[in-house]
């Protein structure tokens, strides 16, 4: 059962892995590297680690999205 | 540089990657496998040494907690060096947040979208408090559940506006705390070298394990440290969203 669950992370990880490269739209991206974000937690979680998952929870969907979606709405500001 | 050469220089570089790192990943254990000696080793002594029932948590503020002072510094040197990078020019002025036509303010926030921030940030605020105050029982600590209250004010800046947020958040205040948790974790290391003994000791009383005040110094150093985590974490934000929303150039 452990297995399934770590083999459905690890999968799920290189596809959401491959579709943030593969996004063309920075904007769009941001979203995509969140779900990612929340793959990798899963990850760690089913690998038993769950100090690591909590750190990449609050960091990968709260501090990095912010982080992006800011600077982005500064350079397309610049850019009108 | 010429293409061609970059791609020699490339080809070769790869091939030394390719072999080093094969030989490297031959020499692994199985995935899966066997808990390491270290590990075996911590599960079965933390809990008497240290009356944690969180081994990481013990690892971190305790066994290496020397490790953990690093990092904060090196949080408080980012958000500081943020703070300097992202200050107004002189060519740049600070403007409240404008509608982009002329003739009309921007639209207020409707209530249910304020009501529902209420409620999701008072629930971020004690999902964090009981982060930090559990972080040697459960998994999460200092460093978690600073983020998690630090998001709470995000969900205010969602759900309300720039002018509501702004309340919440005066820098003066933030930047304060940021320093008291930075030395905090600081003072309790020097609380050791008092007693007579090494920096960052557990001197304090160690107490039972499963109790909330458990651990020695290790609640202390998750409080200081969460402390630190939520005011970097919102100056950071707070940096960024003065970029987008106030700082503009200055029309002549």
């Amino acid at each position: 059962m452990s297995e399934a669950l770590i083999a459905v992370a690890l999968v799920w990880v290189a596809v959401s892995g491959t579709a943030v490269v593969l996004t063309p739209d920075p904007l769009r991206q941001a979203f995509v590297a969140g779900f990612f974000g929340l793959g990798l937690a899963f990850l760690y979680l089913s690998l038993q680690a769950g100090d690591v998952a909590l750190s990449q929870i609050v960091v990968g969907a709260i501090a990095l999205p912010l982080i992006v979606l800011l600077s982005l709405a500064k350079v397309r500001k610049e850019r009108e | 540089m010429s293409r061609r050469a970059r791609l020699v220089f490339f080809a070769v570089a790869a091939l030394a990657l390719t072999a080093t790192l094969g030989v490297g990943l031959a020499g692994l254990p199985s995935f899966g496998g066997q808990v390491t000696a270290y590990a075996q080793m911590l599960n079965g002594l933390a809990q008497q040494q240290r009356r944690v029932t969180d081994v990481v948590s013990a690892i971190s503020f305790d066994y290496r907690g020397i490790d953990t002072l690093f990092e904060e510094f090196i949080l408080l040197s980012a958000v500081t060096g943020i703070s300097v990078l992202l200050r107004p020019l002189s060519d740049e002025t600070r403007e409240l947040p404008e509608d982009k036509a002329p003739d009309r303010a921007i639209p207020p926030p409707s209530p249910a979208v304020w009501l529902l921030t209420v409620f999701l940030s008072s629930l971020l605020v004690l999902t964090g408090i009981e982060t930090v105050t559990h972080g040697q029982l459960t998994p999460g600590g200092g460093f978690q559940g600073g983020v998690i209250l630090a998001s709470a004010i995000y969900v205010v800046y969602l759900g309300t506006n720039y002018v509501t947020v702004e309340r919440f958040q005066p820098a003066p205040l933030l930047e304060a705390t940021d320093g008291v948790g930075a030395s905090g974790y600081v003072l309790i290391g020097l609380l050791g070298l008092l007693a007579g003994v090494s920096f960052l000791s557990n001197v304090v009383g160690l107490g039972t394990a499963g109790n909330l005040l458990s651990g020695g110094t290790i609640p202390l150093l998750n409080l200081v440290v969460g402390v630190e985590v939520m005011a970097g974490f919102a100056i950071l934000a707070s940096e960024f969203l003065d970029q987008t929303a106030v700082i503009r150039m200055r029309r002549r």
